[in-house]
């Protein structure tokens, strides 16, 4: 069963590959059964393989399948190999399962859309990279999947491309992104001169052997490989792409934020957990990012008028904690906290979904209201997700993965009480803003008529998505002492300056805080404009980081591109260009497309001629 | 004598030249090219006497069937144009200036 462990990946690239070539000509209900069920299949079967994976664990409780050599060069020989563990097991269950649904939910989303077979070969391409990434075997292999998901992300963004913003958006999430990936691949130059190979347990076992914690070479390596996860992942400094990218249609962002994309980061540090290990000072700045990153996010998401930037600050702020796990070793929790993440905020970003199309692409929330009764649907299973998302205590699954990492923070050698502090402080953020949201949105007076119920295919993910994102949480004894088969644990003293319960009760009343006075702000009736203060303004601009590289950045490199544009070698090829252009202008003045004036000009050169042959 | 004759060629010459070039009805310029050429046939019949070889008349003959096939385009074009435009004036048709 574990051989048929290339077909996970394999059948979303084919499928991609049929519906780039043939599918255009095809009717859509073919396209979307295709489509859907190419990622229906490689859920199933990641399914499978985790059955027959949990019945009976492989040697080493890991699997390795070499499917082919890539490259043979002067002791540079990467193979194209999967590597099935715990960790990316988990990944792969929860990333094609959560896809699928998202795939499902987009055949009537996007039913009147013209491109419609273009958007699924550029989904399910998307998904085949993500789980290339996950279960490559090699850095090499990881970084195919790694570039084939920017290259996902920039397609999807820029779907509409009639819209000049929205390509903007694209090129704006590539770029950024690819400023991590430049450091990624020198990392992995680094790693490669300095170890001799590419396989991850390879790496990771010679890093182990032949670098001292804290040696040069391991902080070098590890700050790379971080700066690679930092683009993906949307943290400080190069979060400012993800916003912008709600230019998509909304399926494209639930994937990109739930399965596909910003979880990548998360991914490779995990992966390459050895390494940070072996470098203190940046697992340390993985933590601090980790906590500025969830609490700048947070106060940006309260000012955002634009339902879907709401949701797309809080992934960032969502995936801060995550980084705040791995920073204090946390592995298991950031996963656990992946997981769940994946769950709500699919669920989100779906049900957001249903909002902007029945109210006719409404985005701003300001503009909408009473929704409670008109969209039942999507009310309930947002409000089951927007728990899940702050952290509702007990019942939701957001909670336990939010508790388990807010603990390890206080337990952890490598944590602190202010990290800790941080992330009580998101929690208090995340439930004041996504309170926000439900109350502007689902409360209050009605505001934009609502013109297009949810069919089945809309409304059954989000339910599914809903009951998971319950659920979940009740499976964290079970995730974690799975994902320890492949993650060394947390190394958790019960030492702590307060009791785990203690810090839960303090989570949770952060919580109900938040809740409170969000109800006490937004529920008036009175609230139907946003609040234009100074603060306001710069957290709606997500604290300025776009003007301030636009002017460190953006404009200097313009500056020097103006000035480069006419430079002096360019301008004696110009010339050649200006000079053939002028004589063109001039001779086409001789084409009259008079016959006589033909005529005249032949007998003209012929005397002319003669004349010479005589006389010379 | 022959030097009368190449003279009575490059007038005939030079008439047909301007003819082209000086009037506008179609027809009457296909007429000028046909002097044009017995005006060439003509020089080539006079150099042929001046040094006497036949090569000169056997040219005549051979600028008599260019000029047969010459004149056969060259009405059929003209029947085509005055499909088109209606009437005989070359500078009617100068569509295709620069």
């Amino acid at each position: 069963m574990l051989r048929l462990l290339w077909l996970i990946p394999a059948i979303p690239f084919g499928s991609a590959f049929i519906l780039a070539t043939l599918a255009p000509r095809w009717p859509r209900k073919v396209t979307a059964v295709l489509g859907t069920g190419a990622i229906a299949a490689s859920s199933a079967m990641s399914l499978l393989i985790a059955a027959e994976f949990l019945r009976n664990p492989p040697s080493g409780n890991a699997f390795t399948q070499v499917l082919w050599k890539w490259i043979d060069v002067a002791g540079f020989r990467p193979e194209v190999a999967l590597y099935l563990d715990a960790l990316s097991l988990i990944m792969i269950a929860v990333v094609t399962f959560v896809a699928f649904l998202i795939h499902l939910y987009s055949t009537e989303f996007m039913a009147e859309d013209d491109g419609y077979s273009r958007f699924f070969a550029y989904m399910n391409l998307f998904v085949a990279s993500m789980v290339t990434l996950i279960l490559a075997d090699n850095l090499l292999l990881l970084y195919l999947g790694w570039e084939g998901v920017g290259l996902c992300s920039y397609l999807l963004i820029g779907f509409w491309y009639r819209d000049p913003v929205n390509g903007l958006a694209a090129r704006k999430a590539f770029i950024v992104t690819r400023i991590g990936d430049t450091a990624m691949s020198i990392g992995l130059f680094l790693l490669f001169t300095s170890l001799g190979t590419l396989r991850i347990q390879d790496l990771m076992q010679r890093a182990s052997i032949q670098w001292l914690p804290g040696s040069g070479l391991a902080i070098a390596a590890a700050a790379l490989l971080l700066g690679g996860a930092v683009g993906k992942s949307a943290q400080l400094p190069l979060q400012t792409w993800l916003p912008d990218a709600m230019a998509g249609p909304t399926p494209t962002s639930a994937l990109i934020h739930a399965a596909t994309m910003v979880t990548a980061g998360v991914y490779l540090t995990a992966r390459t957990h050895t390494l940070f290990e072996l470098a203190p000072p940046v697992q340390f700045i993985v933590a601090i990012i980790g906590a500025a990153t969830l609490l700048l996010a947070g106060f940006s998401a309260l000012a955002q008028h634009d339902i879907k930037r709401v949701l797309a600050y809080s992934t960032i702020s969502q995936i801060g904690y995550m980084f705040l796990a791995l920073g204090v070793g946390a592995w298991t929790a950031a996963i656990f906290h992946f997981m769940t993440h994946a769950f709500f905020k699919a669920l989100l970003f779906l049900a957001a979904g249903i909002v902007i199309n029945a109210l006719h692409d409404e985005h701003d929330m300001f503009r909408m209201g009473g929704l409670r009764r008109e969209l039942p649907v999507a009310f309930w299973t947002f409000l089951a997700g927007g728990c899940a998302l702050a952290g509702l205590p007990l019942i939701t699954s957001g909670a336990y993965s939010k508790d388990l990492i807010l603990w390890d923070e206080l337990s952890s050698p490598s944590g602190a009480p202010g990290l800790w502090a941080a992330g009580i402080a998101g929690v208090f953020l995340t439930s004041l803003y996504t309170f926000r949201l439900i109350f502007l949105v689902f409360f209050g007076r009605p505001g934009t008529e609502v013109t297009r119920r949810p069919g089945f295919a809309m409304q059954l993910p989000v339910w599914i998505l809903a009951a998971l994102s319950i659920g979940a949480g009740f499976l964290e004894r079970s995730i974690t002492n799975f994902l320890a088969m492949a993650l060394p644990g947390t190394p958790g003293t019960a030492r702590g300056v307060i009791s785990e319960t203690s810090s839960d009760i303090i989570a949770a009343l952060a919580f109900a805080t938040g809740l409170l006075l969000a109800a006490f702000l937004y529920l008036r009736p009175s609230v139907r404009q946003p609040s234009t203060s100074a603060l306001q303004r710069l957290w709606l601009q997500g604290w300025g980081f776009d003007w301030v590289y636009d002017r460190l950045l953006v404009r200097p490199v313009v500056w020097i591109s103006n000035i480069y544009k006419n430079d002096i070698v360019d301008s004696f090829y110009d010339g050649i260009a200006k000079a053939t252009e002028l004589a063109y202008r001039a001779m086409s003045h001789i084409q009259t497309g008079r016959v006589r004036w033909y005529a005249a000009g032949i007998a003209a050169g012929s005397a002319l001629i003669i004349a010479i042959a005589i006389f010379l | 004598m022959i030097h009368d004759g190449f003279i009575l060629a490059g007038i005939l010459f030079a008439l047909g030249t301007a003819g082209v070039l000086v009037r506008r009805n179609i027809i009457f310029m296909l007429m000028s090219i046909e002097v044009m050429l017995n005006a060439a046939g003509l020089a080539f019949i006079v150099a042929g006497a001046r040094w006497s070889q036949p090569d000169g008349q056997i040219l005549f003959l051979f600028i008599l069937a260019m000029a047969a096939a010459e004149v056969a385009v060259g009405l059929a074009l003209v029947l085509r144009f005055y499909h088109q435009y209606k009437l005989l004036d070359v500078d009617a048709a100068s569509k295709m200036r620069g």
